[in-house]
Protein backbone atom coordinates (compact mmCIF):
# COMPACT_ATOMS: atom_id res chain seq x y z
CA UNK A 1 0.00 0.00 0.00
CA UNK A 2 1.44 3.03 -1.29
CA UNK A 3 0.31 5.47 2.32
CA UNK A 4 2.63 2.89 4.35
CA UNK A 5 5.64 4.20 2.67
CA UNK A 6 4.17 8.06 2.73
CA UNK A 7 3.80 8.01 6.40
CA UNK A 8 7.40 6.81 7.19
CA UNK A 9 8.57 9.88 5.46
CA UNK A 10 6.39 12.25 6.79
CA UNK A 11 7.42 11.13 10.20
CA UNK A 12 10.96 11.50 8.84
CA UNK A 13 10.70 14.83 7.37
CA UNK A 14 8.79 15.75 10.87
CA UNK A 15 11.89 14.49 13.12
CA UNK A 16 14.05 16.78 11.27
CA UNK A 17 11.15 19.89 11.97
CA UNK A 18 11.53 18.90 15.62
CA UNK A 19 14.92 19.03 15.83
CA UNK A 20 15.32 22.40 13.92
CA UNK A 21 12.71 23.70 16.08
CA UNK A 22 13.50 22.59 19.60
CA UNK A 23 10.52 20.43 19.94
CA UNK A 24 10.04 16.99 21.84
CA UNK A 25 5.86 16.34 21.23
CA UNK A 26 3.90 17.35 18.95
CA UNK A 27 0.54 17.77 19.49
CA UNK A 28 -0.76 17.82 15.34
CA UNK A 29 0.12 17.23 12.21
CA UNK A 30 -1.91 19.08 9.71
CA UNK A 31 -0.90 17.64 5.77
CA UNK A 32 -2.25 19.00 2.57
CA UNK A 33 -3.85 16.26 0.30
CA UNK A 34 -4.25 17.06 -3.07
CA UNK A 35 -7.98 15.17 -4.49
CA UNK A 36 -6.31 13.53 -7.37
CA UNK A 37 -2.60 13.13 -5.48
CA UNK A 38 -3.34 9.20 -5.33
CA UNK A 39 -3.47 9.04 -1.47
CA UNK A 40 -6.50 7.58 0.38
CA UNK A 41 -7.14 9.85 3.65
CA UNK A 42 -8.85 7.06 5.23
CA UNK A 43 -6.04 4.82 4.45
CA UNK A 44 -3.11 7.73 5.31
CA UNK A 45 -5.17 7.70 9.03
CA UNK A 46 -5.08 4.28 9.37
CA UNK A 47 -1.15 4.14 8.72
CA UNK A 48 -0.46 6.89 10.67
CA UNK A 49 -2.25 5.73 13.91
CA UNK A 50 -0.25 2.43 13.34
CA UNK A 51 2.96 3.87 12.93
CA UNK A 52 2.78 6.89 15.10
CA UNK A 53 3.16 4.69 18.42
CA UNK A 54 6.35 3.61 17.31
CA UNK A 55 7.72 7.32 17.56
CA UNK A 56 7.76 9.27 20.97
CA UNK A 57 7.70 12.39 18.43
CA UNK A 58 3.99 11.86 17.52
CA UNK A 59 2.87 9.22 19.22
CA UNK A 60 0.26 11.03 20.98
CA UNK A 61 -0.17 13.67 17.79
CA UNK A 62 -3.62 14.06 16.24
CA UNK A 63 -3.67 13.98 11.83
CA UNK A 64 -5.25 16.49 10.14
CA UNK A 65 -6.41 16.77 6.53
CA UNK A 66 -6.57 19.35 4.46
CA UNK A 67 -8.09 18.75 0.76
CA UNK A 68 -7.06 20.32 -2.18
CA UNK A 69 -9.84 20.07 -4.97
CA UNK A 70 -8.74 18.85 -8.36
CA UNK A 71 -8.34 21.96 -11.12
CA UNK A 72 -7.84 21.12 -14.70
CA UNK A 73 -6.93 23.71 -17.27
CA UNK A 74 -8.10 23.99 -20.90
CA UNK A 75 -5.41 24.95 -23.66
CA UNK A 76 -8.06 25.19 -26.08
CA UNK A 77 -11.00 27.26 -24.84
CA UNK A 78 -8.45 28.68 -21.69
CA UNK A 79 -10.80 27.62 -18.96
CA UNK A 80 -10.71 25.78 -15.71
CA UNK A 81 -12.77 22.73 -14.55
CA UNK A 82 -13.15 20.21 -11.87
CA UNK A 83 -10.87 17.12 -12.94
CA UNK A 84 -13.02 14.79 -10.99
CA UNK A 85 -16.30 15.45 -12.52
CA UNK A 86 -15.03 15.85 -16.03
CA UNK A 87 -11.74 14.18 -16.39
CA UNK A 88 -9.57 15.18 -19.24
CA UNK A 89 -12.56 16.32 -21.84
CA UNK A 90 -13.48 19.88 -21.11
CA UNK A 91 -16.93 20.22 -20.64
CA UNK A 92 -16.68 23.87 -22.01
CA UNK A 93 -15.74 22.94 -25.60
CA UNK A 94 -15.01 19.16 -25.48
CA UNK A 95 -11.29 19.40 -26.04
CA UNK A 96 -8.75 16.89 -24.50
CA UNK A 97 -5.81 18.96 -24.53
CA UNK A 98 -6.06 19.59 -20.92
CA UNK A 99 -3.60 19.47 -18.15
CA UNK A 100 -3.82 19.25 -14.14
CA UNK A 101 -3.43 22.81 -12.60
CA UNK A 102 -4.00 21.68 -8.90
CA UNK A 103 -5.02 18.70 -6.76
CA UNK A 104 -1.93 16.12 -6.64
CA UNK A 105 0.26 18.15 -4.12
CA UNK A 106 1.19 16.11 -0.94
CA UNK A 107 2.38 18.10 1.64
CA UNK A 108 2.79 19.01 5.40
CA UNK A 109 1.03 22.20 6.09
CA UNK A 110 2.10 22.56 9.99
CA UNK A 111 2.56 21.35 13.58
CA UNK A 112 1.46 22.15 16.71
CA UNK A 113 3.85 21.41 19.18
CA UNK A 114 4.23 22.18 23.09
CA UNK B 1 0.60 24.82 21.94
CA UNK B 2 2.15 26.83 19.60
CA UNK B 3 1.98 26.19 15.82
CA UNK B 4 4.88 25.39 13.46
CA UNK B 5 4.65 26.51 9.71
CA UNK B 6 6.44 23.00 8.04
CA UNK B 7 5.18 24.20 3.73
CA UNK B 8 7.49 20.35 3.30
CA UNK B 9 6.42 18.39 0.97
CA UNK B 10 5.40 14.77 2.06
CA UNK B 11 8.79 13.33 0.16
CA UNK B 12 11.76 16.10 1.43
CA UNK B 13 13.13 13.17 3.54
CA UNK B 14 13.51 11.09 0.95
CA UNK B 15 15.15 14.00 -1.74
CA UNK B 16 17.57 14.58 0.71
CA UNK B 17 18.51 11.04 1.47
CA UNK B 18 18.17 10.89 -3.08
CA UNK B 19 20.69 13.43 -3.11
CA UNK B 20 23.05 11.81 -0.95
CA UNK B 21 22.83 8.11 -2.54
CA UNK B 22 23.44 9.87 -6.10
CA UNK B 23 26.51 11.60 -5.01
CA UNK B 24 28.32 8.55 -3.50
CA UNK B 25 27.59 6.36 -6.89
CA UNK B 26 29.13 8.95 -8.51
CA UNK B 27 32.09 8.01 -6.33
CA UNK B 28 31.91 4.29 -6.98
CA UNK B 29 30.99 5.51 -10.93
CA UNK B 30 28.03 3.61 -10.69
CA UNK B 31 25.23 4.91 -13.30
CA UNK B 32 21.98 4.35 -12.14
CA UNK B 33 18.82 4.85 -13.91
CA UNK B 34 15.36 4.59 -13.07
CA UNK B 35 13.52 2.92 -15.24
CA UNK B 36 9.30 3.39 -14.69
CA UNK B 37 6.43 1.96 -16.48
CA UNK B 38 2.95 0.38 -16.41
CA UNK B 39 2.95 -2.90 -15.11
CA UNK B 40 3.70 -5.14 -18.35
CA UNK B 41 4.93 -2.49 -20.31
CA UNK B 42 7.77 -3.91 -21.44
CA UNK B 43 10.46 -3.28 -19.23
CA UNK B 44 12.26 -6.50 -18.86
CA UNK B 45 12.00 -7.13 -22.54
CA UNK B 46 13.44 -3.58 -22.94
CA UNK B 47 16.26 -4.20 -20.56
CA UNK B 48 17.18 -7.66 -21.82
CA UNK B 49 17.50 -6.49 -25.31
CA UNK B 50 19.83 -3.30 -24.51
CA UNK B 51 21.90 -5.69 -22.22
CA UNK B 52 22.98 -8.03 -25.27
CA UNK B 53 22.24 -5.72 -27.92
CA UNK B 54 25.27 -3.35 -26.14
CA UNK B 55 27.54 -6.64 -25.20
CA UNK B 56 31.12 -5.46 -25.47
CA UNK B 57 30.41 -1.52 -24.97
CA UNK B 58 28.76 -1.27 -21.89
CA UNK B 59 28.19 -3.74 -18.88
CA UNK B 60 24.62 -3.57 -17.69
CA UNK B 61 23.10 -4.64 -13.87
CA UNK B 62 19.64 -4.57 -12.91
CA UNK B 63 17.91 -4.36 -9.82
CA UNK B 64 14.27 -5.35 -10.44
CA UNK B 65 11.68 -4.28 -8.02
CA UNK B 66 8.80 -6.12 -7.33
CA UNK B 67 5.92 -6.63 -4.79
CA UNK B 68 6.78 -10.21 -4.42
CA UNK B 69 7.86 -12.50 -7.20
CA UNK B 70 11.05 -12.92 -8.81
CA UNK B 71 10.63 -14.06 -12.67
CA UNK B 72 11.96 -11.33 -13.96
CA UNK B 73 15.29 -11.61 -12.32
CA UNK B 74 15.52 -14.98 -13.87
CA UNK B 75 15.34 -13.74 -16.65
CA UNK B 76 18.06 -10.74 -16.61
CA UNK B 77 20.00 -13.47 -15.18
CA UNK B 78 19.89 -15.69 -17.58
CA UNK B 79 21.41 -13.14 -19.81
CA UNK B 80 24.59 -13.59 -17.95
CA UNK B 81 24.08 -10.31 -16.61
CA UNK B 82 23.88 -9.38 -12.73
CA UNK B 83 20.53 -9.26 -11.51
CA UNK B 84 19.23 -9.07 -7.89
CA UNK B 85 15.33 -8.63 -7.12
CA UNK B 86 14.15 -6.98 -4.65
CA UNK B 87 10.94 -7.15 -2.63
CA UNK B 88 9.08 -3.82 -1.82
CA UNK B 89 6.68 -5.68 1.20
CA UNK B 90 3.31 -4.42 -1.00
CA UNK B 91 4.95 -0.84 -1.31
CA UNK B 92 4.29 0.55 -4.91
CA UNK B 93 6.95 2.21 -5.33
CA UNK B 94 11.02 2.29 -4.73
CA UNK B 95 12.01 5.34 -2.41
CA UNK B 96 15.95 6.28 -1.96
CA UNK B 97 16.17 4.34 1.20
CA UNK B 98 14.92 0.92 -0.19
CA UNK B 99 17.13 2.10 -3.02
CA UNK B 100 20.33 1.81 -1.23
CA UNK B 101 19.20 -1.42 1.03
CA UNK B 102 18.91 -2.81 -2.37
CA UNK B 103 22.76 -1.46 -3.54
CA UNK B 104 24.08 -3.17 -0.62
CA UNK B 105 22.78 -6.51 -1.28
CA UNK B 106 23.91 -6.32 -4.93
CA UNK B 107 26.71 -7.21 -6.10
CA UNK B 108 27.10 -5.91 -9.41
CA UNK B 109 30.25 -7.10 -10.83
CA UNK B 110 31.54 -5.79 -13.43
CA UNK B 111 28.46 -3.51 -14.64
CA UNK B 112 28.93 -0.07 -14.35
CA UNK B 113 25.56 1.01 -16.01
CA UNK B 114 22.77 -0.24 -13.13
CA UNK B 115 19.02 -0.12 -14.13
CA UNK B 116 16.25 -0.17 -10.90
CA UNK B 117 13.11 -1.81 -12.71
CA UNK B 118 10.69 0.10 -10.66
CA UNK B 119 7.20 -1.01 -9.81
CA UNK B 120 5.09 -1.31 -12.34
CA UNK B 121 2.75 1.94 -12.04
CA UNK B 122 2.95 5.36 -13.32
CA UNK B 123 1.60 7.08 -10.63
CA UNK B 124 3.62 7.26 -7.22
CA UNK B 125 7.07 5.79 -8.65
CA UNK B 126 6.98 9.40 -9.94
CA UNK B 127 6.91 11.10 -6.86
CA UNK B 128 10.42 9.46 -4.87
CA UNK B 129 13.58 10.08 -5.99
CA UNK B 130 15.85 6.99 -5.99
CA UNK B 131 19.26 8.62 -6.14
CA UNK B 132 19.08 7.62 -9.63
CA UNK B 133 20.96 9.91 -11.90
CA UNK B 134 18.78 9.27 -15.10
CA UNK B 135 14.84 8.52 -15.37
CA UNK B 136 13.71 6.59 -18.20
CA UNK B 137 10.02 5.93 -18.69
CA UNK B 138 8.38 3.59 -20.82
CA UNK B 139 5.47 3.76 -22.53
CA UNK B 140 3.56 0.66 -24.28
CA UNK B 141 1.86 1.45 -27.87
CA UNK B 142 -1.53 -0.22 -26.30
CA UNK B 143 -1.62 1.88 -23.00
CA UNK B 144 -2.81 4.49 -25.52
CA UNK B 145 -1.92 8.07 -26.75
CA UNK B 146 -3.19 10.31 -24.10
CA UNK B 147 -1.30 8.48 -20.87
CA UNK B 148 0.43 11.78 -20.42
CA UNK B 149 -2.63 13.62 -19.89
CA UNK B 150 -3.49 11.31 -17.22
CA UNK B 151 0.00 10.96 -15.61
CA UNK B 152 1.52 13.82 -16.19
CA UNK B 153 4.15 14.18 -13.31
CA UNK B 154 5.89 10.94 -14.60
CA UNK B 155 6.56 12.41 -18.45
CA UNK B 156 7.85 15.88 -16.42
CA UNK B 157 10.46 13.81 -14.43
CA UNK B 158 11.53 11.61 -16.98
CA UNK B 159 14.73 12.52 -19.20
CA UNK B 160 14.03 9.86 -22.04
CA UNK B 161 10.27 8.65 -23.08
CA UNK B 162 10.92 4.79 -24.79
CA UNK B 163 7.43 3.65 -26.71
CA UNK B 164 8.01 0.35 -27.36
CA UNK B 165 5.54 -2.46 -28.74
CA UNK B 166 5.85 -0.74 -31.91
CA UNK B 167 5.13 -3.65 -33.99
CA UNK B 168 1.91 -3.82 -32.78
CA UNK B 169 1.20 -0.43 -34.31
CA UNK B 170 -1.18 -2.22 -36.94
CA UNK B 171 -4.08 -3.37 -34.78
CA UNK B 172 -4.14 -0.04 -32.23
CA UNK B 173 -5.37 3.60 -33.05
CA UNK B 174 -2.04 5.02 -31.30
CA UNK B 175 -1.14 8.30 -32.46
CA UNK B 176 2.56 8.23 -32.28
CA UNK B 177 2.59 12.74 -33.44
CA UNK B 178 -0.39 12.98 -30.72
CA UNK B 179 1.77 11.10 -28.16
CA UNK B 180 5.02 13.27 -28.82
CA UNK B 181 2.99 16.34 -29.00
CA UNK B 182 1.65 15.48 -25.86
CA UNK B 183 4.59 14.40 -23.65
CA UNK B 184 7.09 17.41 -25.43
CA UNK B 185 3.88 19.94 -24.17
CA UNK B 186 4.36 18.67 -20.33
CA UNK B 187 8.52 18.74 -20.73
CA UNK B 188 10.18 19.97 -23.84
CA UNK B 189 13.59 18.20 -22.91
CA UNK B 190 12.13 14.46 -22.81
CA UNK B 191 13.73 12.42 -25.53
CA UNK B 192 11.73 10.24 -27.34
CA UNK B 193 12.87 6.57 -29.02
CA UNK B 194 9.71 4.26 -30.51
CA UNK B 195 10.92 0.90 -30.55
CA UNK B 196 10.57 -2.76 -30.74
CA UNK B 197 12.10 -4.55 -28.53
CA UNK B 198 11.08 -7.74 -30.61
CA UNK B 199 11.85 -6.91 -34.29
CA UNK B 200 14.69 -4.13 -32.88
CA UNK B 201 12.98 -1.20 -34.63
CA UNK B 202 14.38 1.86 -33.54
CA UNK B 203 16.92 0.69 -30.58
CA UNK B 204 19.95 1.47 -31.90
CA UNK B 205 18.85 5.20 -31.03
CA UNK B 206 17.98 4.59 -27.80
CA UNK B 207 20.98 2.80 -27.04
CA UNK B 208 23.01 5.35 -28.62
CA UNK B 209 21.46 7.96 -26.41
CA UNK B 210 21.80 5.55 -23.26
CA UNK B 211 25.55 5.48 -24.09
CA UNK B 212 26.15 9.38 -24.76
CA UNK B 213 24.23 9.69 -21.42
CA UNK B 214 26.52 7.79 -19.72
CA UNK B 215 29.84 9.14 -20.95
CA UNK B 216 28.67 12.43 -20.66
CA UNK B 217 27.75 11.70 -17.01
CA UNK B 218 31.36 10.12 -17.07
CA UNK B 219 32.51 13.60 -17.87
CA UNK B 220 31.45 15.56 -15.24
CA UNK B 221 33.47 16.05 -12.37
N1 LIG C 1 4.96 -7.30 -29.55
C1 LIG C 1 5.76 -6.89 -28.59
N2 LIG C 1 5.62 -7.39 -27.33
C2 LIG C 1 6.44 -6.94 -26.36
C3 LIG C 1 7.43 -5.95 -26.59
N3 LIG C 1 8.07 -5.70 -25.43
C4 LIG C 1 7.48 -6.50 -24.51
N4 LIG C 1 6.52 -7.25 -25.05
C5 LIG C 1 5.67 -8.25 -24.37
O1 LIG C 1 4.92 -7.60 -23.35
C6 LIG C 1 4.79 -8.48 -22.22
C7 LIG C 1 5.28 -7.78 -20.95
O2 LIG C 1 6.66 -7.50 -21.08
P1 LIG C 1 7.64 -7.34 -19.84
O3 LIG C 1 8.98 -6.98 -20.39
O4 LIG C 1 7.54 -8.49 -18.93
O5 LIG C 1 6.99 -6.08 -19.13
P2 LIG C 1 7.39 -5.43 -17.70
O6 LIG C 1 7.13 -3.98 -17.83
O7 LIG C 1 8.75 -5.85 -17.31
O8 LIG C 1 6.31 -6.10 -16.76
P3 LIG C 1 6.24 -6.05 -15.15
O9 LIG C 1 7.65 -6.19 -14.63
O10 LIG C 1 5.37 -7.22 -14.80
O11 LIG C 1 5.61 -4.74 -14.81
C8 LIG C 1 5.56 -9.73 -22.55
O12 LIG C 1 4.65 -10.70 -23.02
C9 LIG C 1 6.51 -9.30 -23.67
O13 LIG C 1 6.84 -10.34 -24.55
C10 LIG C 1 7.56 -5.44 -27.94
O14 LIG C 1 8.37 -4.55 -28.25
N5 LIG C 1 6.69 -5.93 -28.89
MG1 LIG D 1 9.40 -6.69 -15.52
ZN1 LIG E 1 -12.12 23.78 -23.38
Amino acid sequence: MHELGVVTHVIRTLEEVAQENDVTKIGSVTLTVGEVSGIVTEQIIDCWNWFKKKTPLVCEAELKIEPVPAVTWCTACEQTYETVKYGKTCPHCGSKETYLLQGSEFAIKEIEAE
Amino acid sequence: MKVIEVGRAGTDANDRDADLLRRELKEKDLFLINLMSAAGSGKTTLLSRTITDLRGKASIGVMEADLASDVDAAAIEALGAASIQVHTGGCCHMDAVMTREALEAFDAGEARILFLENVGNLLCPAEYDTGAHLKVMILSLPEGDDKPLKYPLMFRESDALVITKMDAAPYFDFDLEAAKRRAKALNPKIEIFPVSAKTGEGMEAWENWLLTAWERWREDA
